[in-house]
């Protein structure tokens, strides 16, 4: 989940207007593009690679280590599983509005074939100074800048924010990781944080979350096992409580998923919850500046 | 999406789980030509919220003449948001046992999971609660289907004696279904077991996933009308999130954990947010529609703009909504905060089209438009 220089990332969909737009940043960026995948566009050259019908073909031109996902919705199992079958290491889904039943399908194929899946509808992967996946605004230098804090979000436009204010403090980031904003995801907020708690680079976490969900009470049960400090923030709550049909969701989740919840959780494990992003820099400077 | 109960049932008929007659009225004379068809009826406020049957949706009728005038009651009764159109009048059956029976995404696992529990109706989440081990559960594979070895092995551990064989094809019935519909959420409270031993869904709430809706056109159409106000109607069909709240301070941002947090912020500092309007993803190109939908909102007094763009880029947003200003003038201050992707451009565009400088942190912005908007103070 932390992509570093020497990886070799592949573009699905690589012709569309964003993604286009997004794999020049990309490449400005530093970040490795070996080729793309367009179903109906093999053989020409877009962005300066080569364009190839399928993720198996360009698998045998150069195995990419990473494939980030600029398809539409309804393309996305389909190209999702043709990664998967390819032996791609990591996929990124950018897309949103996927269906919940094939993102899961994917997401269980990939399981099954060790294929690590970040999205679907995820910003993106940023190691500063080394690479972003996906479109988060890696190259704004007030933004991102190399340091020592690792990031988690779901929401791409909170995760800049929360970015913003730790170059504002004087400090960097390890990690990016934007995990998405959709129910099934493939990395849920509990293993970016095993990944970071590994990461060497990384002395501190900021965990942005939201209500829904119980990702955020997941979490918290690994925050007693981690050696580095964790500072939250999770968004939603001045947000009407989401309305429930059924008793399904009462039997299995009761009162997680709520803002109290989530705040109760994460605090209990001993992270700091703040009330609002700005105070991310100056919390950050005392716990590990 | 939420598919009204009637329509729900139909769904689990053609899928091969039996359920009761049914006719939908929508005035007191047409619930007793239904009763007079039926039989003994329950009457059911054919509304798609819970806990309906515990305030009073949902009672039984002897008679068309009883049939009448319960619906005459029920009729413009609100439960939760929604306003009582129509009632289902149903036939009412003999039950020797009540079960709970649904199949929902779990997506930790990812799975399909289906839940039984020999103890349905009206107090499963006491059940739940009190003893969960009467609530069991059996997660799929979201690749593979639920067989009937398994269902009926799963429903022999749950301790449903009675009827166990069509209770489970009953599971698997109802799994397929969930399957191939893209549901969320497909649950049968109670699901019955007649003195004869035959099972019949006697309840049904489904909730077919919106990303599906696409794919699904015929489920779309069927799916109950969301409560919404004349303006978040109108956003909804330009394709915008848009949730009226009440407040003083109008709020545009992109990307639906800004907007949470635009708002969490101005009530952090003392003041009321006016609404929910997301315009991140696809939608960042619609800033001119967004402002006038805020703007329209009653007792608005000032409005935060608060972009921080990665893949929505906010000079287009800016573009879009400077225009939109110029062209309608309105007599509100606002107040910016513009970072992250084409920030720099939209810095300029706003400086040079409204004369405006975006303040450096969306605290300031805040803090200011709740000082303007008569509320604030330290939180």
């Amino acid at each position: 989940m932390i992509v570093r220089s020497h990886e070799r990332v592949l573009v699905q969909g690589i012709t569309g207007r964003q993604a286009t737009y997004w794999t020049a940043r990309m490449q400005e960026y530093g970040t490795r593009i070996v080729a793309g995948v367009s179903p109906t566009k093999a053989g020409i050259t877009h962005c300066g690679v080569p364009v190839f019908g399928s993720v198996r073909e360009a698998a045998e031109h150069e195995p990419p280590d990473v494939s980030v996902l600029f398809v539409p919705p309804s393309s996305v199992k389909p190209a999702g599983l043709d990664a998967v079958a390819a032996g791609v290491p990591k996929l990124v889904i950018l897309t949103e509005h996927v269906p919940v039943r094939d993102a899961m399908h994917l997401i269980a194929a990939a399981n099954e074939a060790g294929t690590e899946v970040v999205g679907p509808n995820t910003a993106g992967l940023v190691t500063p100074g080394e690479t972003s996946v996906g479109f988060m605004p890696a190259f704004d230098p007030s933004i991102f800048h190399a340091g020592q804090i690792g990031v988690v979000s779901r929401s791409g436009s909170l995760g800049t924010l929360a970015c913003l204010n730790i170059v504002r403090a004087g400090l960097g980031q390890s990690a990016f990781i934007g995990i998405g904003g959709d129910p099934a995801l493939g990395t849920r907020t509990r293993r970016a944080l095993e990944v970071l708690e590994r990461d060497r680079r990384t002395e501190a976490v900021v965990l942005i979350g939201e209500i829904g969900g119980d990702m955020e009470e997941e979490a918290a049960g690994y925050l007693p096992e981690m050696s580095k400090p964790v500072v939250a923030f999770v968004a939603g709550r001045a947000s009407p409580p989401d309305r429930r049909m059924g008793h399904a969701g009462a039997i299995f989740l009761g009162d997680r998923g709520s803002y109290a919840s989530k705040r109760q959780a994460l605090e209990e494990a001993g992270a700091l919850v703040l009330d609002t992003p700005s105070q991310i820099g100056s919390v950050l400077t005392e716990v590990a500046g | 999406m939420n598919i009204p109960e009637h329509a729900a049932k139909a769904l689990l008929e053609e899928a091969g789980v039996p359920v009761p007659a049914g006719i939908v009225a929508d005035s007191p004379e047409g619930a007793a030509q239904a009763a007079a068809r039926l039989g003994p009826v329950m009457v059911k406020a054919h509304v798609a919220v819970g806990g309906r049957g515990k305030s009073g949706g949902v009672k039984p009728a002897r008679s068309p003449t009883e049939a009448h005038a319960i619906t005459g009651e029920l009729l413009g009764k609100r439960f939760g948001r929604h306003r009582v159109g129509e009632v289902l009048i149903e036939e009412r059956v003999t039950v020797a046992t009540e079960l709970y029976a649904a199949v929902l995404n779990h997506p930790a696992g990812p799975a399909r999971r289906v839940v039984l529990s020999a103890r349905g109706g009206v107090d499963i989440e006491e059940t739940a609660r009190t003893h969960p081990e009467m609530v069991e559960t059996l997660d799929i594979d979201p690749r593979r289907e639920l067989s009937r070895r398994a269902a009926r092995g799963f429903v022999a551990r749950t301790g449903v004696d009675t009827a166990g064989p069509a209770v489970a094809d009953a599971l698997v019935r109802m799994d397929r279904l969930h399957r191939d519909i893209d549901a969320e959420l497909l649950e049968v409270n109670p699901l019955a077991v007649t003195d004869a031993g035959d099972v019949l869904a006697l309840d049904c709430k489904l909730v077919v996933d919106g990303a599906a809706a696409a794919r699904r056109p015929s489920l779309a159409a069927a799916a109950a009308p969301e409560p919404l106000t004349e303006l978040e109607r109108a956003a909804r069909d330009l394709g915008l999130q848009f949730v009226e709240l009440g407040g003083e301070v109008g709020v545009l941002a992109n990307g639906a954990g800004l907007t949470m947090t635009t708002m969490d912020v101005i009530v952090h500092l003392g003041g009321r947010p006016a609404n929910f309007m997301e315009i991140g993803g696809d939608a960042y190109t619609k800033a001119r529609p967004a402002l006038e939908l805020v703007l329209a909102q009653r007792g608005l007094r000032a409005l935060v703009v608060n972009f921080c763009g990665a893949f929505a880029r906010t000079d287009v947003m800016v573009d879009g909504l400077t225009a939109a200003w110029t062209e309608l003038q309105p007599d509100i201050p606002a107040f910016f905060t513009i970072d992250g992707t084409g920030a720099e451009a939209a810095r300029r565009m706003l400086k040079e089209r409204l004369g405006l400088d975006p303040y450096p942190t969306m605290d300031g912005a805040i803090s200011a438009a709740v000082r303007v908007a008569g509320g604030g103070g330290p939180a």
